[in-house]
């Protein structure tokens, strides 16, 4: 069985101050730390797991600049066998149904079996890429997938719903499976794994390489389009607690008080 | 070619809330346009549900079916690509949920539409639908317009102020036809997360914590302090997902909704996704190194600062 990995770099802004950029339509990056898209490191775990049950071989793709060779250089050390960065020079302003397009080309090219990726991406949030590619190359998909039992032909996954519950469902292959996080426990690369990555096979791709109807990508290709990004008015009603560690501490002490917590 | 259309979403035999939700910022976006507002029930056994959609609908498209006995996007799909291309609305909007996020971009690139994703604002044009987005967990906003009609938007749970009815739609029976046939997928039950006790939903106090916490072995001081003011620890998505703590302690939409007197985040960045399951509580005292956390926005009182030097000092206040 033949399984890919759909790896998204991101940046790391949980705990960042996020600056729109002079544009009005990008961030400022330069003091921001990049990594693997969270989901995605579940999504590309899931695959390992699923290699080391049957005789599969996991590939990683990623749309995006040469910097995210460290992504899949990272995936690479953990496991898979080989990785493909399609460039995104000629591709900016791809929306998510577009980033589908560019997936569905280059497997359309290159046919796998299973396709996981995560199922959101921590920058843009759109939840988009894996169902609208599933339906691109005609296959069924799933998506906040944490629990995958694989069978001969057919899977069986659980859904993540919300308010506590699961969905169980079986799924055809070839197929898309989005996985949610928290379902596994991504391991860390390991020291021999590192080494092994630096003679595994990492291609980069110009959208031209894998047949993309580029009348179909980037921005004008998009039906939708970025109008700009701005930081949300917080319309904020809170009292800020100053002064130095003890009086914030003091302060907030005689609030717990005042409401019987202490 | 105009109308705005509305999913409905349903669950074990009821309307979930974010269906009326729905319904209401559709309604909303519906007085700027001068268009009506159509909501789709696809179910099994729904003509009470059809009814109270017609509260908030000016007509309600009920499709009675045993394929839509249980969810499946497959059958969903089916129903509404026939739907969506015989009554041409300008805009249709589906809840931004487990079960609207697997039906809709599919369903985009089936009717050739453009989509935007968890939308919490609406701006109607000459050219098209501006809508307004949260990304990077909450921090930027995000305008997208969308060129194509109609436009296909997924709306934010937990969002919207559901309590808008006081229409009396007509409820239309439709007959979607063949649907369920050539299903590659198929829906077999659902599960409830196996209890182990816990339920953080009684508890008076709640101390919540998030990725702020930073590692494992830092839970240990914030537990004790928690213990010491008799409030229950709970977390965000990313402190259960690392297994820090159980699964029943986590507060959010896909976890539990707390209403406690007392809401302490330590180290929670406040994504909506966490704030819709602790919006409701009384007091909310949030501690934050970034001082653009979203959290502060639903906080009554907000200190920014280390939570790894704020709870000690504080432990000591109240010794």
């Amino acid at each position: 069985m033949k399984i890919a990995v759909c790896l998204r770099r991101v940046p790391d802004t949980a705990e960042a101050d996020v600056k729109v950029d002079g544009t009005g339509k990008g961030i400022v990056e330069d003091r921001l730390a990049f990594t693997i898209n969270e989901a995605d490191n579940y999504a590309l775990e899931e695959a390992l797991l699923l290699k080391e049950q049957r005789d599969a071989e996991v590939s990683l793709v990623s749309v995006g600049p040469k910097e995210a060779d460290e992504v899949l250089r990272m995936g690479l050390a953990k496991g898979a066998a080989g990785a493909v960065r399609i460039d995104d020079k000629e591709l900016q302003g791809s929306d998510g149904l577009a980033l589908a397009e560019v997936l569905a080309a280059y497997f359309r090219k290159n046919p796998v079996d299973l396709v996981f990726t995560g199922c959101i991406a921590q920058d843009v949030e759109d939840s988009q890429v894996g169902p609208a590619l599933a339906q691109l190359l005609g296959w069924p998909h799933t998506s906040y997938v944490v629990k995958l039992d694989c069978g001969d032909e057919r899977m069986t996954v659980r859904r993540e719903l919300e308010g506590g519950f699961l969905e169980v469902k079986d799924i055809a292959r070839p197929a898309v499976v989005s996985i949610q996080t928290g379902g596994n426990t991504p391991r860390y690369a390991s020291i021999l794994g590192i080494k092994r990555a630096r003679t595994k096979p990492l291609e980069a791709l110009e959208p031209g390489a894998i047949d993309l109807d580029t009348s179909k990508a980037g921005e004008a290709g998009s039906r939708t389009r970025l109008e700009r990004l701005y930081v949300p008015e917080v319309v904020s009603a809170a009292e800020m607690i100053e002064g130095d560690v003890s009086e914030k501490a003091g302060r907030l002490a005689d609030i717990l008080k005042e409401k019987g917590v202490s | 070619m105009s109308g705005i259309m509305v999913l409905a979403e349903h669950r074990h035999g009821d309307l979930r809330d974010v269906s009326h939700e729905v319904l209401s910022a559709a309604r909303n976006l519906a007085e700027k346009t001068g268009e009506q507002v159509e909501a789709v029930l696809l179910g099994q056994g729904c003509d009470e549900m059809a009814q109270r959609l017609a509260a908030q609908a000016h007509r309600v498209i009920h499709a009675e079916h045993p394929a839509f006995r249980d969810f499946n996007y497959e059958t969903w799909q089916q129903a509404l690509v026939r739907l969506v291309k015989g009554r041409e609305p300008s805009i249709v909007m589906i809840p931004h949920t487990a079960f609207g996020t697997d039906l809709g971009p599919s369903l985009a690139v089936e009717l050739g539409v453009g989509i935007v994703s968890d939308a919490i604002g609406f701006e109607p044009g000459p050219d098209g639908l501006k809508v307004t987005r949260g990304v990077y967990g909450g921090k930027l906003n995000a305008e997208r317009f969308i060129s194509t009609t109609p436009a296909l938007v997924m709306v934010r749970q937990s969002h919207f102020k559901p309590d808008q009815p006081g229409l009396e739609g007509e409820v239309v029976n439709w007959d979607p036809g063949d649907v369920g046939s050539g299903l590659r997928t198929r829906f077999i039950s659902l599960e409830e997360v196996p209890s182990t006790g816990i339920d953080i939903t009684k508890a008076d106090v709640v101390v919540g914590i998030g990725r702020g916490v930073k590692e494992e072995k830092n839970i240990g001081p914030i537990r004790e302090f928690a213990e010491h003011i008799g409030a229950v620890l709970a977390g965000s998505r990313p402190v259960i997902d690392a297994g820090w703590l159980e699964k029943e302690r986590q507060v959010g939409s896909s976890g539990k909704t707390v209403k406690p007197r007392v809401y302490i985040a330590l180290g929670i960045s406040g994504a909506f996704q966490h704030v819709a399951g602790m919006t409701g509580s009384d007091t909310i005292i949030a501690v934050n190194k970034d001082p653009h956390a979203p959290i502060f926005a639903v906080a009554h009182y907000g200190i920014v600062d280390d939570l790894h030097k704020v709870v000690p000092a504080l432990r000591e206040k109240l010794a």
